[in-house]
Order: C-alpha cells, then structure tokens, then sequence
C-alpha cells in the first residue's frame, strides 16, 4: 500500500466510490441480459410447442 | 460486406458474441494493469499529493461521459434516416453506462476538489456543463420508458439525443470557451505547459483504453438485451393474437 499522507481518505473514497459503481454496472447489465435471455429462450419454447 | 449487416438483429448478436470475450477479458487487463500502475507505481504530484492518482478514474470515465453521448448522438441519427432498428437500441443500451461514467465523473471530481480547491463543487462552466449532461441523460433514460410504442421513443429520444449534443460538446469544450472558472485545461493536450507530467500519461493512457473497451463491451451486450427484449414484446404480442 503507497504511503498517501493527508490525503489517504480522499483518495481511498474515490476509488470506492469508483469501483463500486462500475462493479455494479457490470453485474447488473449481465443479470438483466440473463434474465431476458432465459425470458425469450422460455417463451420460444413454450410457443413451439404451442404450435 | 457492409457495415449495414450489422443493422439485421441475427448477424448483429452472432457477432458480437464472437468479439464480446475477448473484449471482457481485454477491458479487464488494461483497467486492473492501468489502475494498480497508477495507485501503486506514480509519485505524488508536488502540488496535489497523492490526490493525483484520482486523474486515473476522473479523466477516463469524463471522457467516456462525453463519447458516451456521441456514439448516441451518430446511433440516434443512423435510426433518424435508415430507420434501423438496432441502432436505435444501441443509443439505448449506451444511455445508463453514460449516467455511471458522468456519476463517477462527478464524484471523483468533487472528492478531489474538496482538498485542492476548498469545495466540492463549484458553479465553473466544465462542473456545471457535466451537471447538465448528467440531468440529459437522465431525460433520455426517462423518455425512453415513458412511452409504450418503440419508434415513436426511439424518434423522441432521438431527438433529444441531439438537443443534448450541445451539452456534450459545451463539457469537453467548456474550459476553452470560457476562461472563468476553477476547472483546470485538458489533462492529455499537445501543449506542454497543459498536459500532464510523463509519471502519469501512461497508466492514465492504460486506464483509458480500459474504459473505452469496457463501454465497447457493455454497449454490445446490452444491445443484445435490447434486442431479445424487444422480441418478447413481439412473441407475446403475436401470442395474444392467436388466444
């Protein structure tokens, strides 16, 4: 860990602030695009077998 | 081959499912490689201290806040006159990583002016151009969900789209134009007096090929949610009818 003097809790917040938002924008942009996908997969099946 | 192909929904998914792993994979490495450079191997600045390694996550996700609202404004204008459908859905997919990207912008921005300008905000044109991008994007993110029927949101949004340009150029211009203000002038300029010391041009380059990649790769998977979306609206649609 650098030495960030006076500065450590400025710093160490933006880079939280920071990760934390794109960590939760990447995992939640890949749990909706699962969800929709087993959505479509569902009804494209039910569908087919509906005839 | 034409571009144009891209514009049939099957090619487009098949596609970009090809390119999206490598995509992930390299957005991944040159943000960690770009990010632990920048905390772990940089001096402190002489003025800002350790501030500085802020730079790495503000300038990117600025720069993406803004490029962001262009790849929507050239999307939003290939849906005005071809009337192509994903590409109307990709200027969607794109809005929400724009929000984040503008957020992070705006929060790592008031951190770090807390301890070097004494506020964490300021009503200087770059910090307010930014505030008003951010509400744009908001608008265009609303607009969207607002209305039932897709062309006619992809026709409103669109327009939108190209009101909002103004603001998009006015964040990355706004030092240039006006010369009041605490904002500094471009990190990564031609001019040497401006631009950034060599310690630090480096990971920030890392870091911002890191996140144009990563908003390459997020825009492509959430089109193709876009898309499947748009064809369960159309499947139940369809199943309705023939109840």
């Amino acid at each position: 860990m650098p030495d960030l003097g006076k500065y450590a809790d400025t710093v160490l917040s933006a880079y939280g602030a920071s990760l934390l938002l794109l960590v939760a924008l990447v995992v939640l942009t890949i749990l909706r695009g699962r969800k929709v996908r087993r959505e479509m997969e569902n009804l494209e099946t039910r569908m087919k077998r509906n005839g | 081959m034409s571009i144009w192909e891209y514009a049939n929904p099957k090619k487009f998914l098949a596609t970009s499912e090809k390119v999206m792993p490598a995509l992930w994979v390299s957005s991944a490495v040159l943000i960690t490689v770009g990010l632990v450079w920048g905390f772990f191997f940089t001096p402190d600045d002489y003025r800002q201290g350790s501030t500085v390694k802020i730079i790495f996550l503000h300038v990117p996700s600025a720069l993406m806040a803004i490029n962001a609202w262009f790849m929507m404004l050239v999307a939003s204008l290939v849906w005005v006159i071809r009337r192509h459908h994903v590409s109307a859905l990709a200027a969607r997919a794109a809005a929400p990583i724009g929000v984040v990207m503008t957020v992070i912008a705006l929060i790592t921005g008031a951190i770090w002016g807390q301890p070097m300008w004494g506020t964490w905000w300021a009503w200087d044109p770059r910090l307010t151009s930014f505030l008003v991008l951010f509400l744009f994007y908001l608008g265009y993110i609303a607009l969207w969900e607002a209305i039932d029927n897709p062309d006619t949101a992809a026709d409103l949004t669109s327009i939108l789209c190209l009101v909002g340009s103004v603001f998009a150029v006015l964040s990355r211009y706004a030092v240039n134009f006006w010369n009041q203000g605490l904002h500094q002038g471009a990190s990564l300029s031609l001019d040497e007096k401006e631009n950034v010391h060599d310690a630090f041009s480096s990971p920030l380059y890392v870091c911002m090929a890191g996140f144009v990649l990563l908003f390459l790769v997020l825009v492509l998977y959430r089109t193709g949610t876009e898309i499947r979306a748009r064809r369960i609206k159309a499947l139940m649609a369809r199943e309705r009818l023939e109840a």
